[in-house]
């Protein structure tokens, strides 16, 4: 006797279905990276004459590339992996660190910022950029132009009645991910020279999160609009602060969408090029700057590039198999039950 | 009174210190983020915009940059570069009928609104600009698609962003519902489905050199049972197109999937039960249930890919070198080419044209889409 199916389960055809589906989706992400994996394994020889598919059937498999890349080039790959990782561990959490709380903010609270403000500010921008078109030094100039934007909120910041709401902001926090890094790679490189960090890891860390933060201010925030309210209004009834609401209700109860972001947040810094070949030199060097740089002058050196490569996703690969139990669901709803 | 009399002078300040901080929350969770983007975004967008206004040439001293007004953009959108930024232009009987059509429907619109006595700006200002802008779109868009004509890095790039971008919504969707089953093995194809976002996006482009490679790619014996044998996809303006979309698709569908995975985990359990035990058939779930729950998420993931969509450039630039011609260039390769022959001011000029686009697509998407994905409108 075989108990009735529940009618939330799947019939053996969708099961059957489903598999097949996630089978050949499996299919496509594989084979490319199935590729890579032999291809670090042969010889320059059997990857120029032809497709060969089957080590040992087909070419005979040789340590050669991953004897380069850990020997020979062991000690820039070693410094080029510490400096990826923490670059980009520091900067994933900087960036889901500020980037939670503007979500937050920009879920629970009403801004009003005022048009007229914000016109201020942009004169003041012209201001100081006129000034120092005109010869004056730059750190007299933003001293300038801040305090004239200051004095002007105190004085005239009163007066403006329009304002835009939170939805704004949000687009406005977004729309500096617009333009291509290859238009701003000087500016900011420049930038960085006048703070005298090139070639640290601090210059990427900060330009990173930066460039990240937009990100998980997005996408945090519609996981913070799943969250029922009424909850922290309990809370806060019961006297518990902004801060403790947020660090020990709001934040576990969006552990998935947390985790989820922190992953983006994570690989979108592991993996970011142009940026880091501007602002180092040798010494934080990072692995996407060793995966280009196996393309030179002797052509482009597949063997060790896809070795590089997979180098790359190890570590990124062990994180995800971590967290990935994180993004399961189960703590809101025990949550308002309880 | 007393009570506060007999405390110490430091909990005091430390207690109206915890009051001013909780009074001003709301400056405090968000300002930080605020005042750390302006420091570092404020001077490199000054900068670029200068540099779109000059050239760089080579002086007795070195390089100088020197003050030229509007000229790149001019030679971008008038000039030399106009054929190579927005296309080579035909024109048929059909390209003409549908922008009669369109004009048409404008007039119609308006017309109601005009009967309807809504205001001066509702009836005329709004639909003429929204409907001009459209319908010039359009004719950049259908004029380059003739036979004989050729795109631009404007178009090529608009192809990119809204195929792609929907392949991988889909596609993404599908793998997250997927997923969401309750089915053994299913943590092994979420760990799977992730790996691709894992890959350095140059690292993507020279794999798919590799796999699409017409001599030695893994590809060629089914190219050669397809009867494709002597055909090069390098040589055919769509079929490398088509090999930077499919690049594009592995690598970013991983990102549409895990965010649709996250948002999943939220969907009410409660209501689905409810509804499968009154009979609704699965589409129907989905339908009812779980997709407006998805909305807001889907909705804010569209538009990231769409922002970073348009930014695409190393995957045509490994894969294809922008080739053949300039078919599979997008206007961010297009100024770094520009910026690789040290012409500064075209290529930021270039970057701001695609800021002042991608604006416009924002916004439009803003207005339009985000209130009723959030359920506001």
């Amino acid at each position: 006797m075989s108990r009735p199916r529940s009618p939330l389960a799947p019939s053996p055809w969708q099961v059957g279905l489903t598999y097949l589906a996630l089978g050949l989706a499996s299919l496509f992400v594989l084979f490319p990276l199935y590729w890579l994996l032999i291809t670090s394994f042969k010889l320059p020889v059997d990857v120029n004459s032809g497709p060969f598919y089957l080590p040992w059937v087909d070419f005979k498999p040789s340590l050669h590339a991953w004897e380069y890349v850990l020997g020979t080039l062991g000690p820039d790959v070693q410094r080029a992996y510490a400096n990826t990782a923490v670059v980009a561990l520091s900067s994933a959490l900087l960036a889901l660190f500020l980037g939670t709380s503007a979500a937050y903010a920009l879920t629970r609270f009403q801004y009003r910022p005022r048009v007229g403000a914000i016109v201020l500010f942009i004169a003041c921008l012209v201001l100081t950029v006129a000034l120092v078109a005109l010869g004056m030094p730059w750190p007299s100039a933003v001293g300038l132009g801040l305090a004239g934007f200051i004095l002007g909120l105190q004085t005239l910041g009163k007066r403006f009645r329009k304002h835009l709401g939170n939805d704004e902001i949000a687009l406005w926090l977004i729309s500096n991910r617009i333009l291509p890094p290859v238009v701003v790679v000087i500016p900011i490189y420049l930038l960085f020279q006048q703070l005298g960090l090139l070639d640290t890891r601090t210059a990427l860390i900060i330009s990173y999160t930066v460039i990240n933060v937009p990100i998980a201010v997005w996408l945090m925030r519609d996981y913070f609009q799943n969250i029922p309210q009424d909850i922290e209004e309990c809370a806060q009834i019961d006297g518990a602060s902004r801060y403790r609401i947020f660090w020990t209700i709001v934040l576990p109860l969006a552990a998935p969408g947390l985790v989820a972001t922190f992953l983006l947040l994570l690989v979108f810094a592991w993996n970011e090029y142009l940026l880091a070949l501007f602002l180092s030199k040798a010494n934080s060097q990072t692995m996407p700057l060793m995966v280009a740089a196996m393309s030179g002058t002797r052509g482009t050196e597949w063997w060790y590039m896809s070795a590089i490569i997979l180098l790359m996703i190890l570590p990124v690969v062990i994180l995800a198999l971590v967290l990935e139990r994180y993004i399961e669901r189960g703590l809101i709803v025990g949550a308002v039950k309880g | 009174m007393k009570k506060a009399e007999s405390k110490p002078p430091q909990a005091d300040l430390w207690t109206r210190w915890v009051g001013w901080l909780e009074r001003n929350a709301a400056t405090a969770f968000l300002l930080p983020t605020v005042l750390v983007i302006l420091a570092f975004v404020l001077f490199p967008l000054v900068g670029a915009l200068y540099s779109s206004l000059a050239r760089l040439r080579f002086s007795d001293g070195g390089l100088e940059l020197s003050f030229v007004g509007l000229a790149n953009y001019r030679k971008l959108l008038l000039g030399s570069e106009q054929g190579h930024f927005l296309g080579r232009p035909g024109t048929t009987d059909w390209v003409l009928g549908v922008l009669a059509l369109m004009a048409l429907a404008l007039g119609v619109v308006m017309y109601r609104r005009w009967r309807a006595r809504r205001p001066f700006s509702v009836w005329l200002v709004q639909p003429l600009l929204g409907g001009l802008l459209l319908m010039a779109f359009t004719w950049l868009l259908l004029s380059r698609l003739l036979p004989g004509t050729h795109m631009g890095t404007l178009q090529t790039t608009l192809f990119y962003v809204t195929v792609g971008t929907a392949l991988q919504y889909l596609l993404g969707l599908g793998l997250a519902l997927l997923c969401a089953e309750r089915l053994p093995g299913t943590r092994f194809f979420r760990i799977l489905f992730i790996l691709p976002l894992a890959i350095t996006p140059i690292g993507v482009a020279y794999m798919f050199r590799m796999l699409t490679d017409t001599g030695k790619g893994p590809l060629v014996p089914l190219w050669e049972a397809l009867g494709l044998g002597g055909f090069s996809w390098v040589n055919d303006p769509w079929g490398a197109r088509l090999a930077v979309l499919i690049g594009d698709v592995w690598q970013w569908t991983p990102f549409a999937f895990i965010v649709l995975l996250a948002a999943l985990q939220s969907v009410p359990q409660e209501q689905i039960e409810a509804a499968a035990v009154d009979g609704a058939s699965r589409w129907q779930v989905f339908r009812h249930i779980i997709f407006p729950h998805l909305l807001p998420a889907s909705a804010t993931l569209v538009l990231i890919r769409l922002i970073e969509g348009f930014k695409i450039v190393d995957l045509p630039n490994i894969l294809t070198n922008g080739g053949p011609g300039t078919a599979t260039e997008s206007i961010t390769l297009h100024a770094y080419f520009a910026w690789r022959t040290l012409d500064i001011g075209t290529a930021a000029a270039l970057g701001f044209l695609l800021m002042l686009l991608v604006s416009l697509v924002t916004s439009l998407y803003a207005a339009w889409v985000l209130p009723r994905a959030r359920g506001q409108l």
